[in-house]
This record gives structure tokens, C-alpha cells and sequence, in this order.
């Protein structure tokens, strides 16, 4: 409202003027059967007008992803399962330190236990999880996605189970088979395992996801390796250069990830950076990022105990950073179904 | 056994919400609550698991002759939406069980005996439409009336209608009404009649169309609508890159090791 001064609801002295002006707006009121003079609207009208700078009053075109938590965790588990059945592989064909492959296999077997158990828990009908197999289907990453887990799972399985086996009842041809066989299967399962969740979630009408595709699977993939050698490195291999290398190029990649979104100039990204989505995955990526790098250079430079200390501190960050990138993403795909301007190419005002 | 569709046009719609009480009643589908939206006579916002009709208000500055209104009154134009049955359908192309058919209407339709509720159609529609019901826990939204018409019959909602804006039958006979009814419409002064059904984008045409005045963006129509399935080549690439980088960068890292031990 215009004006120099206005008084306090209730406050306000009658005058001439202001008796006139209710005088006209009654008259209004008669003479057209409304009234058209600001100031006396009741609260909520006028209703707001359509335009195309408004869309359909600024209700979202797209529903919310329905998934809960047990999604993004389920895109962590997978991820280092993957990648850990990956390291383990090629540690034992380049015959690494036996340990270091078995350790491998364990988390690779943890994360086939878990990734199912949350992939079902997140159903809608968790009994008819077994449909999914009922059709192979190229065109849908959540078919593949499910036929890869059916994969990685059994060959996963089979080689951890191997390995318990002759740990316990020692080394018998029948079972270095299954475990041989169950290696190449979750060694071949096991890589885009890793990071077929960034197709998942790419290929979908969510702006902030669909416009990362190119990135999503690589850094997924990244953030996997990363927290893989980050639980082999916390399981005691703080002595291996390979992981430290392995962890340094992953930390490396997830630095300039993070730059990425740092310095986009795309509206639909913004979830990215703004507002509580925004904080999640700048947490989740200074730690897989910076701050792991940081740590592991540092190791590199020191030495004996010290050097082996921040290798565990780096680890930590790297796996908690892993973590969080996920939910990080999946906040921010809730926030950008929300954005009603994107999917009607309607400009954002101050971008 | 021909090829079906909804036309809506909008120009006809008097906002009386009988296809979506039709709607409901047919199918049995619980009221979505009264309050207010706060936006028109809108108590519904948009089309969901419990709503497959959904009646927008469009408020328009006032103009002569918009809707029949008097000159200094708002136009009001309403328009039913409803799921629009692509002929390329993201919510189809992504089911992981193959729950989601097209039937011999051509329509697009979620088989409820075999939907797990994973939700991967709710982010993979364009449109929005498809949505999880989160106490039933599978996916729901409109089933083109599949029922009645395997028995011959008209959907609900067209059956409903007073005015027959929405207008149901053999998708190229509704074609051509729909452009002999733009033709009317502008020779009536209504240059801003337009016509949508997104057969220019990647969802090539829709089996619900709509004929509306002005910008069809402000009844939330997307102007491109795109089906996700377009971006799974750029997607497997970047993953089998990711997997190229994993299986090479691990290679290196534990042949670089083994040689440097080995000296």
C-alpha cells in the first residue's frame, strides 16, 4: 500500500476522507456487483492470476522421488560392495597379500547381505521383490540394476563362502573352484555394480539428476572405490600402497566433482549447493574430497605410526563422506522435483 | 479393437469436477481431502495415486469474451488433467517388472496384482502423473478405464462430462475434430486457442490431448516433455567409463606395487 504513514491495525482516527471512501465503495458495490478499489481484498484474493511466468501457480509439474532412506544407503553399500569385489579381484590376479583379497571378499559378501535387504525394504510390496526378475528389460536401469545385484550377489556369495570354508576345513579343489568361478562373476557384476546407481538415477525426469548424467555414474563409481579402501585401510591395511594410490586418485576425482558443482551456473543444479540439500552434499564432498586428499598426502609425507594414523583418518573421511554424497543426492533430487520452472522451461528469475 | 483417446477441450469446461467424482466412483478411489488449495477453486493441486482426473482453475486477467465472462470480470479457464497416455512412456519404459503395459487401446496401464512399489515411475514421468500410494504401496494413476473399455464402454470421466469437453474415441477421428474445433475457434476471435498432445517431442504424442487458450504452460503443460529413456546411451557410457577407470585404476595400483616390491 502507498501511502506515507500507516497506522497500526485498530489505531487508525476516522476522518472525512476515509468515511467518503467506504461511502464510494459501498456505492461500487451496488452499482456492479463488485469491487474493484485495492485495499479492502479479503485476505487470500485476489487469486492469483495464470501467466506462463507462474506455470500453474507455481504447483510442481513432477512428483517427489518416493524413495526413503534405505535408498541412498542401499547406493552406498552397493557402491563399495562393488568396488571392494573389484579391488579383491585384481589383487588376487596381480597376487596381492592374501589377506587383503580375503578382507576384500568379506565386504563384497557384507554388502550383497545388506543391498538386497534395503532394496526390498524400500519396496512398496517387499513379497513381490521377485517380480523383478520376471522381465529382463534394457531399456529400464532399475531392470539391469536388479539383474546386476542377482549377479554380484551370488558371485559375491559363492566366493565368500569359498573362502570360509577352506579357512576352516582347509584349501579342496570342489570349493577353489566355486570360489575362482564366484570371483570372475562378482568381479565382472561387481564393476557396474559400483555405479550403475548414477544411471538409476540419471535417467529420470528429476532435473538435477537427469542433467548430471554424464557425471553421476563416474562419481558414484569414485565415491565406491573411495570408501572400499577406506574399510580395507580401517580393516589394517594401512601399509599398502596400492589402496593409498587407489584412495589418492579416487579423492582426487571427488575434488574436482566437487568443483563441479561448486562452480555450475545452471538454476536446475542448485539443490546442489543451496539451502539444506546443498549442505549435505558440500559435506559429503569436502570430505570424500579435500579433506581426504588432504589426509592421504599428508600420510604420504610422514612416516611409520603417524603416516599409518592419518591413513585412518582418511579412511574415516572417506567412507563418511561416501555416505553422505548419497543422501546428499537423494535430498537434492526431493528439492528439484519440487522446482515447477525447470520442466516448463520457464527462466528463473534472478539466473 | 481401435486406438483410443482422451481430447479435452478446455474451451468447454465449465470446472463442475464430474469426471473427477466419476472417476472415483467408478474405480473406488477415496476423496482426496476438502480443504482448499488456496489457488482458485482448486482442491486437489494435481493429479496423484488418489486422483486421476484433476480439474485446474486458470485465473486470467481480465478479457471480453474469455469463458463468456463479462469484460471486467477475470476469465476463468478450466481444464480436466489427466495421465497422458504417451506413446513413448517413460513410466513404462522404466518398470522393472513389467507392471506397466500398453493395451490394445493404446493406452498405458499399471497391472495392481504385479506393481512391487519400488517407484521408479513416479521419477521416470514427465508429466508427473504416475505416484505411490504410501499405504497401499504400489504405484497408481489413471487406467484409461481399461474395465470399461474392454466391454465397449466410455471411460468415467468422459461418460460424466456435461458438456463433452472431454471427448473420447479413435485417436485419428479426434485429431481431426480437435483441428476443425482450433479452426472454429480462431475464426471465433480465439486466436490463442493452441493444441497440445507432444507429438513433437520425444514422448512422440500423447493419448490424452488438449485443447486450451493462451500459454500452455500455465495449466502446467510441459512445453518438452522428454521420456528418460533418451539419456540412457549417455548414462551407460559414463557408467562403463566409471568401470574402465575402477578396473584400470586398480590394475595399475596393484601392478605398479608388485613391481616396485619385486626390485
Amino acid at each position: 500500500m502507498s501511502g506515507p504513514s500507516r497506522p497500526a491495525p485498530g489505531g487508525r482516527t476516522p476522518d472525512f476522507a476515509s468515511e467518503q471512501k467506504l461511502v464510494e465503495i459501498r456505492r461500487e458495490a451496488e452499482r456492479r456487483g463488485e469491487v474493484k478499489a485495492s485495499g479492502i481484498r479479503p485476505a487470500g484474493s485476489p487469486f492469483p492470476m495464470a501467466s506462463p511466468d507462474t506455470g500453474y501457480y507455481g504447483i510442481p509439474l513432477l512428483k517427489k522421488p518416493a524413495w526413503t532412506w534405505e535408498i541412498p544407503l542401499y547406493f552406498f553399500t552397493g557402491g563399495t560392495a562393488g568396488a571392494a569385489a573389484v579391488v579383491g579381484a585384481i589383487a588376487d590376479y596381480t597376487g596381492a597379500d592374501r589377506r587383503l583379497v580375503r578382507d576384500a571378499r568379506w565386504i563384497a559378501a557384507a554388502g550383497a547381505v545388506i543391498s538386497p535387504a534395503l532394496l526390498i525394504a524400500d519396496l512398496g510390496r517387499p513379497s513381490r521383490f521377485l517380480n523383478m526378475l520376471r522381465v529382463f528389460k534394457l531399456q529400464s536401469p532399475m531392470s539391469m540394476g536388479a539383474w546386476i545385484l542377482v549377479g554380484f550377489v551370488s558371485g559375491a556369495s559363492a566366493t565368500a563362502f569359498a573362502q570360509f570354508m577352506q579357512d576352516r576345513y582347509g584349501p579342496s579343489l570342489p570349493l577353489r573352484v566355486i570360489e575362482n568361478a564366484g570371483q570372475a562373476v562378482s568381479l565382472a557384476f561387481g564393476l557396474p555394480f559400483s555405479n550403475y546407481t548414477g544411471v538409476l538415477i540419471g535417467a529420470t525426469a528429476i532435473p538435477v539428476w537427469n542433467e548430471s548424467i554424464n557425471e553421476l555414474p563416474i562419481h558414484f563409481g569414485m565415491s565406491g572405490l573411495s570408501s572400499a579402501v577406506g574399510m580395507l585401510e580401517l580393516m589394517g591395511h594401512r601399509k599398502s600402497r596400492a589402496l593409498q594410490w587407489l584412495g589418492l586418485g579416487a579423492a582426487i576425482f571427488e575434488c574436482m566433482e566437487e568443483l563441479r558443482i561448486e562452480t555450475h551456473r545452471l538454476a536446475c543444479l542448485d539443490p546442489l549447493r543451496n539451502g539444506a540439500s546443498g549442505a549435505v552434499v558440500r559435506v559429503g564432498g569436502v570430505l570424500s574430497g579435500p579433506v581426504t586428499l588432504g589426509l592421504r598426502v599428508m600420510s604420504f609425507l610422514s612416516r611409520g605410526e603417524q603416516a599409518r594414523d592419518l591413513r585412518k583418518w582418511a579412511a574415516i573421511s572417506a567412507i563418511a563422506g561416501s555416505l553422505v554424497t548419497r543422501f546428499g543426492w537423494l535430498h537434492a533430487g526431493n528439492i528439484s522435483a519440487q522446482d515447477w520452472r525447470e520442466p516448463l522451461r520457464i527462466p528463473h528469475p534472478y539466473k | 479393437m481401435s486406438v483410443t483417446a482422451f481430447l479435452t477441450d478446455s474451451t468447454l469446461c465449465i470446472g463442475c469436477k464430474a469426471c473427477e467424482v466419476a472417476c472415483k466412483e467408478w474405480n473406488g478411489i477415496g476423496e482426496d481431502g476438502l480443504d482448499w488449495s488456496g489457488f482458485s477453486y482448486d482442491n486437489t493441486g494435481a493429479v496423484g495415486a488418489s486422483t486421476w482426473r484433476h480439474v485446474k482453475f486458470v485465473e486470467h486477467a481480465p478479457e471480453p469474451g474469455f469463458g463468456g465472462n463479462a469484460p471486467e470480470l477475470n476469465s476463468w479457464a478450466f481444464s480436466s488433467d489427466v495421465c497422458k497416455h504417451c506413446e513413448e512412456a517413460g513410466c513404462l519404459e522404466a518398470c522393472p517388472t513389467g507392471s506397466i503395459v500398453r493395451t490394445e487401446f493404446g493406452g498405458v496401464y499399471v497391472q495392481p496384482d504385479i506393481c512391487n512399489g519400488c517407484g521408479y515411475c513416479v521419477v521416470a514421468c514427465p508429466f508427473g502423473v504416475v505416484d505411490k500410494n504410501r499405504d497401499d504401496g504400489r504405484a497408481f494413476k489413471c487406467t484409461f478405464c481399461y474395465d470399461r473399455q474392454k466391454v465397449g464402454l466410455t471411460p468415467a470421466c468422459a461418460k460424466a462430462c456435461p458438456t463433452e469437453s472431454i471427448k473420447f474415441g479413435e485417436i485419428e477421428s479426434l485429431r481431426d475434430k480437435a483441428r476443425e474445433r482450433i479452426a472454429e475457434l480462431h475464426g471465433r476471435g480465439m486466436k490463442d486457442a493452441t493444441f497440445y498432445d507432444a507429438s513433437d517431442s520425444s514422448v512422440r504424442g500423447t493419448h490424452a490431448m488438449f485443447i486450451v487458450r493462451g500459454d500452455p504452460r500455465s495449466y502446467n503443460l510441459p512445453p518438452k516433455p522428454e521420456v528418460p529413456t533418451i539419456y540412457l546411451k549417455k548414462g551407460w557410457t559414463s557408467s562403463a567409463i566409471g568401470a574402465g577407470l575402477l578396473l584400470a585404476g586398480s590394475l595399475l595400483a596393484f601392478l605398479f606395487e608388485n613391481g616396485r616390491d619385486g626390485r
